[in-house]
C-alpha cells in the first residue's frame, strides 16, 4: 500500500468495511469510517463509543468490521484507547498497531469531551477521528454542541417560542489545537483524498492524532440520500466547513488543504437541507457574517461569489 | 517478612506483587496512598508498569477497560465518588468479562460531604457484576488481592477488594509480605483467551439485541455464582503456599451460638473481642463475618447461621425505604428454610460514626431479648444514633 494517497491509484483496495452493514442509504459517517479504515490499514483497533456506528456495524453476532472492535460506554472513549496504547507501549510492540477512536460529534464535544481531553494532554500515540454529523443522530436528531445555529433538530424545534438552535457550533479542532498535539485536521467525505492523506499523517506523526470529519446525514439533516456528497462538498464551497491542518496546535502551521476557487454564498448549503428551511434572511446573513469571519481568521481567503 | 503497613499501602504492595502491567487511577480519599505508592514502585523501577494518571475515576476504569481487552493484567482503585462516577463503566467491565481487579477504600457518599468511613459505596454498586470481598485487616487486604487475579482471570470477573476507609486504609499494623518468587508461583502470568489484536479480530461488545442479551446477563450471573467455588480453591491454594486461611465467610465462636453477630469488613475485628467477652461470662455468643458479598454465600449462612436463635446484623449501609444490603440478603438466603433465626438489623458506622463496644452489646442484647420473647418487634434500627439531633424517635 501506498505510503501517500495522492491519487485515485494509490487507494487501497481492501475494504475493513464490508457490505451487508446498517447504515441509512447516503450515510457521511458510514463513509467516514470506509475511508478511514482503509487509509490506516489491517493493524488497527478501533474503539467506539455508543454512536451510529454502534448500529452500522451490525448487532452480536454479526459484524460488518473486519478489523479489532471495542465497543464503549458513550464518555469513554479518550481514556479507553489511552489505556490500550499504553499496552502496546508496554510491550514495546513491534507492530505499527494503530489504536483508533472513532466517535461522534456527541461522544467527541459533549459528553466524551473531557476523557479525549485527558487523553492528548497524556500525549498517547492515537488516532482519534470524530465523524460529525452535527447532532445526536443515534438517537434520533437532538441538538449537540456541534449542531450548527440556526439547525432543528427535536431537541431545537421550530415553534411560537424557538426556531432552530440558538448557539454556533462549538469548534473543536481549535480546543484541540490548545492541547498542542502534533497532529489536527480536518476533513470531508467529498474529499477521500484529502481525508486519506490526513490520516496517513495522522498515523505517521506517533503522537495523539485529531481529524474531525464533516458528516452528512440523509434524515438528520433533511436531504435526499443522494445528495450526501454534493452537500458535503457545497459545506466545503461556501466555508461552512474549512479543510486545513495544524502541527502542534501552531497556529503559523495551519495550512489549508482545499481551497475553493470561489467562495459561494452560505444559503446555497442552507437552502438545500430541510433543517434550516424556517431560517429567515437575518439569520442567514448572521450565519454568513459568522462563516466570513471563521475563513478569514483560518486564512481562507477567496473572495465569495455573487 | 513482616512490616507494619496501612490497608493502602497493603493493597498498593499487593499490585506490586501481581505484576499488574497497565496501572490506572485518580486520587481519592482516603484511597490516595494506594495511587502514590504506586506511582513511587514504577518511578524508582520497583514495579515495570505503565501507570495512566487519568483525569477522572471514570477514565480510570475505561482506561483499564482498554488495557484488559489487549490482555493486559490492570488494576486501579478508588473510593466513594469516584466508585459513583465509575459505576457505568463497572457495567462495562463486567460485561466484557474483563478481569479488571480494584482495591476500593470504602467511604460514605455526598451529600452532605463526608471523607470518612462507611460501606455505602461499594453497596451502591453491588449489582454491578462484580465480585466483592470486603476485608477485615490489612494482612487480608493485601492476600485478598493477590486471590483475586486468580478468580478474576480464571473466570473473566472484575473483582473488587473493599477494605474500611481509615480504619484499615490509615491504620498500621503487621502485615506479612510475601516473597516475589512465592507468589509468582501462586499467581502464573495473565492470558486472556480472546484479545485485541489485529492478527485475529474479534468485535467486544456490540450491541445485543433483546433475543441474546438476557443469555449475556445469565452467563454472568452463573460465572458469579462458580465464582464461589472458585473463591474456595482459590483460598485453598492460597493456604497450601502462604499458610493464611480464607473462606466465603468467616465463622468465629459460631458452632454453638444462640445469639450470632453477622457484619463485614473491619467491624469483624471489634466484634470478635465483644464475642469473647461474652464468652468469658459463659453465654454462647458468635460472630459470622461474610467476605465475600458478591458472590452471596448463601449455603454457608444458612449453615453458620441456620441453628442460632437470633442474629443481629451490623452493617455501614442502607437502601433508604427498605434495610441495610447485608440484612436483605440474608433474609432472603432463608426464604425457602424451614428453620430461621429471628433477625434484626443494626445501621450503624454511617460517615465515619465510631461503632463502639456498647454499640455491639447492644446489639447482642437486643437479638438475646428477641431469642427470649420469640420474636422481633423492631427489625431494622440505628445504632448510636443522635436521636435529639435529628429530632426523631427511632
Amino acid at each position: 500500500m501506498s505510503e501517500n494517497v495522492k491519487s485515485l491509484v494509490d487507494v487501497p483496495t481492501e475494504e475493513f468495511l464490508l457490505p451487508g452493514h446498517a447504515a441509512c442509504a447516503g450515510c457521511g459517517s458510514t463513509l467516514a469510517l470506509r475511508l478511514t479504515l482503509k487509509a490506516l490499514g489491517k493493524n488497527t483497533i478501533v474503539t467506539i463509543p455508543a454512536s451510529c456506528v454502534s448500529v452500522i456495524q451490525g448487532p452480536f453476532p454479526l459484524s460488518s468490521i473486519a478489523v479489532p472492535v471495542l465497543n464503549v460506554a458513550l464518555p469513554a472513549t479518550g481514556a479507553v484507547i489511552s489505556g490500550m496504547e499504553a499496552v502496546f507501549r508496554f510491550r514495546k510492540e513491534k507492530r505499527k498497531i494503530v489504536v483508533l477512536g472513532f466517535g461522534g460529534d456527541g461522544a467527541t464535544a459533549d459528553i466524551g469531551l473531557q476523557t479525549l481531553s485527558g487523553a492528548f494532554e497524556r500525549g498517547h500515540g492515537i488516532v482519534y477521528v470524530c465523524h460529525d454529523n452535527e447532532a445526536y443522530m443515534n438517537t434520533g436528531i437532538q441538538r449537540s454542541s456541534a449542531t450548527p445555529f440556526g439547525a432543528w433538530t427535536t431537541t431545537t424545534p421550530i415553534g411560537r417560542y424557538g426556531a432552530g438552535k440558538r448557539h454556533f457550533k462549538k469548534d473543536m479542532p481549535a480546543i484541540f489545537a490548545a492541547h498542542r498535539i502534533p497532529c489536527i485536521a480536518t476533513a470531508s467525505v467529498a474529499y477521500p483524498l484529502d481525508l486519506m492523506q490526513k490520516l496517513k499523517r495522522a498515523q505517521a506523526v506517533g503522537g495523539p492524532a485529531y481529524v474531525h470529519i464533516h458528516c452528512p446525514c440523509p434524515p438528520g439533516w433533511r436531504f435526499p440520500p443522494s445528495q450526501t456528497i454534493k452537500l458535503a462538498r457545497l459545506a466545503v464551497g461556501t466555508g461552512m466547513w474549512v479543510l486545513y491542518e495544524i502541527e502542534n496546535g501552531d497556529p503559523s502551521t495551519l495550512r489549508i488543504t482545499v481551497r475553493p476557487s470561489k467562495r459561494r454564498p452560505v444559503a446555497e448549503y442552507l437552502r438545500a437541507q430541510g433543517r434550516f428551511q424556517h431560517l429567515p434572511e437575518r439569520e442567514i446573513r448572521q450565519i454568513q457574517k459568522f462563516v466570513d469571519e471563521n475563513c478569514e481568521r483560518l486564512g481562507l481567503e477567496v473572495a465569495r461569489a455573487r | 517478612m513482616k512490616q507494619a503497613l496501612t490497608g493502602n499501602e497493603a493493597a498498593a504492595i499487593a499490585a506490586k506483587l501481581a505484576r499488574v502491567k497497565v496501572i490506572s487511577a485518580y486520587p481519592i480519599t482516603p484511597q490516595t496512598a494506594v495511587v502514590e505508592r504506586l506511582a513511587e514502585f514504577v518511578a524508582n523501577g520497583e514495579l515495570d508498569a505503565e501507570f495512566i494518571k487519568v483525569e477522572s475515576e471514570h477514565s480510570a476504569l475505561s482506561a483499564c477497560i482498554g488495557a484488559a481487552a489487549t490482555g493486559t493484567r490492570t488494576f486501579t482503585a478508588t473510593s466513594s465518588q469516584g466508585l459513583m462516577l465509575m459505576s457505568e463503566m463497572l457495567f462495562v467491565a463486567s460485561g466484557l468479562r474483563l478481569p479488571i481487579v480494584m482495591a476500593n477504600a470504602n467511604r460514605s457518599l455526598s451529600a452532605p460531604l463526608s471523607i470518612w468511613c462507611d460501606q455505602q459505596d461499594s453497596m451502591a454498586v453491588r449489582d454491578s457484576g462484580w465480585v466483592q470481598l470486603y476485608c477485615e485487616n490489612n494482612q487480608e487486604v493485601l492476600d485478598s488481592v493477590l486471590q483475586a487475579y486468580r478468580v478474576a482471570e480464571e473466570l473473566l470477573l472484575p473483582v473488587m477488594v473493599c477494605f474500611d476507609g481509615f480504619i484499615l486504609s490509615h491504620t498500621a499494623e503487621p502485615v506479612d509480605i510475601p516473597g516475589q518468587a512465592e507468589v509468582d508461583e501462586f499467581l502464573p502470568p495473565y492470558k486472556l483467551p480472546n484479545p485485541l489484536d489485529p492478527c485475529r479480530p474479534v468485535t467486544m461488545g456490540p450491541v445485543g439485541v433483546p433475543e441474546c442479551y438476557e443469555e449475556f446477563r445469565c452467563m454472568l450471573q452463573e460465572a458469579t455464582r462458580a465464582s464461589k467455588e472458585k473463591l474456595i480453591e482459590v483460598g485453598r491454594a492460597f493456604w497450601k503456599h502462604f499458610r493464611r486461611r480464607y473462606g466465603l465467610i468467616e465463622r468465629y465462636r459460631s458452632n454453638d451460638a444462640d445469639v450470632l453477630l453477622l457484619t463485614m469488613g473491619s467491624l469483624g475485628s471489634s466484634a470478635k473481642d465483644i464475642v469473647d467477652s461474652y464468652r468469658k461470662r459463659g453465654e454462647k455468643v458468635g460472630l459470622v463475618r461474610v467476605r465475600s458479598f458478591r458472590p452471596f454465600p448463601v449455603k454457608e449462612l444458612i449453615d453458620a447461621l441456620g441453628s442460632a436463635k437470633a442474629v443481629s446484623v451490623l452493617e455501614k449501609d442502607v437502601s433508604p425505604g427498605s434495610a441495610g444490603a447485608l440484612f436483605l440478603d440474608t433474609a432472603a438466603a432463608f426464604i425457602n428454610v424451614k428453620r430461621a433465626p429471628l433477625m434484626l438489623d443494626f445501621i450503624c458506622g454511617l460517615g465515619g460514626r465510631d461503632v463502639s463496644s456498647l454499640h455491639i452489646r447492644e446489639a447482642v442484647r437486643a437479638a438475646t431479648r428477641a431469642a427470649e420473647i420469640g420474636e422481633v418487634r423492631k427489625a431494622v434500627r440505628w445504632l448510636g444514633l443522635r436521636e435529639k439531633l435529628v429530632g426523631l424517635r427511632i
